[in-house]
This record gives structure tokens, C-alpha cells and sequence, in this order.
């Protein structure tokens, strides 16, 4: 009877062993796991990323909400009373290329790119949240009816749009402000966002 | 560098040393075509319009290597002496033009406006014929445009 106790004694110690080991490893994986995941940028700080750009005046400014081009770093309202127009592109002889070509140009300070025109009415986005203009970006009703690798392309490829990283000069031949994130951060944050399913936070810090 | 293109039904080769210098200087340095005004080289007040395949485009901020293939009119090839364009008669008529500095641009702007909209309104006019005269010509402009288009219509249906 004795050495039975003993042997059950010693069992138990031997599985308490081994379980506070396993415990021990799981803890590890964890630790790692989490650690790893610390290093990753989170999807809300890929979501920063992408609308810290998206809100710069660089993007704003010809996704404004009430049909009156922006201009400028102060967002002012395009000179000329010149607005959106029939089809985004101007009035019907002076249009958006009147004026604005295919690249910039600085000697007059105009600026141009492949495709020069205000968003169509659907992506207004001045005056909106970050969360809503994400919401109104990701409704096909909205955006073109672009599904999500379309959009990615429109966000990281098109001209129109890497235009803001090459801005050129003003009237006064000063450097125009890009956006606030490298262009190669932000596409890999706008990849990232989409790829991790294109999750809008609930509710953002800042 | 040696650009092509025609201007007013010609063609034209030029040299350039620069691809992007402004067309307006092409049109008025190399080709002596002087109907052609500079007046802010900001794209702004319009002095400098003329048309590429007939869209009315600021030659001042317009660089010469997008005219390579082109068709560009400047004033001096809107309609002939003995065959004006109706633009040009309207003007006569309403007796517009007063310095004629910017005069030009305000015509090759209306011929443009007259091509894509045939009968514009009031707010045609004023969304499309904007910028300084610096005359202050704008009530017989507009009365000069109305003209123009019945003029325009007249023949077409003649």
C-alpha cells in the first residue's frame, strides 16, 4: 500500500513536470507570435498610412464635394469660377486641358498629368471622415463599381494619381507639398490594407 | 530638335533646342506669327489661346513637343480676308474690339465654344468665354457671340 502511494505520488509529480513544461512552451509560442505581430504594421496603422495620404490636398483637392475644383496647398477654389462640368472635364471649350497637359509645366506653374480631371461627383470625399470616405471608396455604387484589386491599381498605379508625389511648381515657381508618406510606404500600405481584406476600423484614435 | 506640324493648313518643321518650350514662342519667335499675344505666361488671362485640332488650348503653358503631328490655328488662319470666319464678321459688326490686345484670344475661344456648342446660352458664355479684357468689352462680346452663332447657323443651313 505504501509504495503505491509512492508511485502515485511521483506520477503525479512527473505529470504536474510535463504540464507545467507544456504550459511553459505554449507561453513561448505566444510571446513569439505576438512579438511578431508587434513588428507588422497593424491594419489600423496600414489604414493611417493610406488615409493620411488620401486626405492630403494632393488627393482632396479634386475630390471636392460641391463641383468647384480645388487649388493649391491652401485648398482654394479654382480660379476662373472653372468647375466640374458635364463629364468631369471642364465646360465644353474651356476645359480642364485648356490649360492642364500631360505632364507639368513649369514655366507656367501648371500642373498636369495622363488624364487630368476631377473625380466624378460619386468620390467626393472633401468634408468627409476618414472612416467615410474608406466606406464610400469601398461601395462599387461609388467608386467606379471597381472591385478591390481594381481599386488597389487606382490607388498605387494610376498616373493621375502618382501625379501628387510629383507635383511640380506653383505660379511663384514653389515646390507644391506632396503627401505626408513616402509613395513606396504608402503602396505597401494600401497592398497590405486590401490584402488583410480591406477591414475599416470602427473607430480610429486620430 | 525638329518639331512638325501644321499651322493653319501648313506644315511646318521647326528646330528646337528645348522640347519644352512653350508653343506660343514657336508661334511667334520662329514662325513670326505675332496675332498671338503673351500676357501672364501663367496660363491665366488667356492672351496666348490658340487651337490644337481645334480645342482651344494656353499656348504659354503649352510645351511645342505635344504639338508634334497637330493641327494648330492661330488667329492669322481663322477664316481668310475674303473669307472671314463668322466670328470675325460678328466682331466687326458689334464693333468689339476696342485695344485688340486680347481680342484674339477671345475669338479663337468662341470659335472653339461655337465648334462643341453651336447655340450657347448666356451661362454658356459666361462658364466658357471668361478671363480679363482689359477694355471691358464683355456686353459686346456676349451680343458679338449670339451673333456669331446665328451667323454660324446661317450658313450651315444655307
Amino acid at each position: 500500500m505504501k509504495r503505491i502511494a509512492i508511485f502515485s505520488f511521483i506520477a503525479l509529480l512527473l505529470a504536474s513536470v510535463l504540464l507545467a513544461s507544456k504550459n511553459e512552451e505554449n507561453k513561448v509560442a505566444e510571446d513569439l507570435m505576438s512579438t511578431k505581430e508587434s513588428l507588422l504594421p497593424s491594419n489600423e496603422e496600414n489604414f493611417r498610412k493610406m488615409m493620411d495620404v488620401l486626405t492630403s490636398v494632393r488627393c482632396i483637392n479634386c475630390h471636392p464635394s460641391d463641383n468647384v475644383p480645388k487649388q493649391g496647398d491652401d485648398s482654394h477654389p479654382h480660379y476662373f469660377d472653372m468647375r466640374r462640368g458635364k463629364e468631369n472635364l471642364g465646360y465644353d471649350a474651356t476645359k480642364c486641358t485648356t490649360c492642364h497637359q500631360n505632364e507639368n509645366n513649369n514655366f507656367s506653374g501648371v500642373p498636369g498629368a495622363p488624364e487630368w480631371s476631377l473625380a466624378p461627383a460619386k468620390m467626393k470625399w472633401e468634408g468627409l471622415s476618414r472612416i467615410e470616405i474608406a466606406q464610400t471608396m469601398l461601395n462599387r455604387e461609388n467608386n467606379g463599381n471597381r472591385d478591390l484589386k481594381e481599386l488597389e491599381h487606382h490607388l498605387t498605379e494610376h498616373a493621375l494619381v502618382l501625379w501628387a508625389w510629383n507635383p511640380g511648381v506653383d505660379a511663384n515657381g514653389k515646390e507644391r507639398e506632396k503627401p505626408p508618406v513616402p509613395l513606396e510606404e504608402y503602396r505597401e500600405a494600401v497592398k497590405k490594407w486590401i490584402e488583410d481584406g480591406a477591414v475599416i476600423p470602427e473607430k480610429l484614435d486620430h | 530638335m525638329k518639331i512638325s506640324f501644321n499651322i493653319n493648313g501648313i506644315p511646318q518643321a521647326v528646330e528646337v533646342d528645348d522640347e519644352n518650350t512653350p508653343l506660343l514662342w514657336v508661334v511667334r519667335d520662329i514662325l513670326q506669327l505675332k496675332g498671338t499675344k503673351f500676357g501672364c505666361g501663367k496660363a491665366a488671362c488667356g492672351a496666348c489661346t490658340l487651337h490644337v485640332n481645334g480645342q482651344a488650348v494656353r499656348s504659354c503653358s503649352y510645351a511645342v513637343k505635344f504639338a508634334e503631328g497637330q493641327e494648330v490655328t492661330t488667329i492669322e488662319g481663322l477664316g481668310t480676308p475674303d473669307n472671314p470666319h463668322a466670328v470675325l464678321l460678328a466682331w466687326f459688326e458689334d464693333v468689339v474690339s476696342h485695344c485688340c490686345y486680347l481680342q484674339p484670344w477671345f475669338l479663337l475661344a468662341t470659335a472653339a465654344l461655337l465648334n462643341e456648342n453651336p447655340n450657347p446660352t448666356d451661362d454658356d458664355i459666361d462658364q466658357n468665354i471668361i478671363n480679363v479684357c482689359r477694355c471691358a468689352t464683355y456686353y459686346r462680346m456676349r451680343k458679338a457671340i449670339h451673333r456669331a452663332a446665328a451667323l454660324t447657323n446661317q450658313n450651315t443651313t444655307s
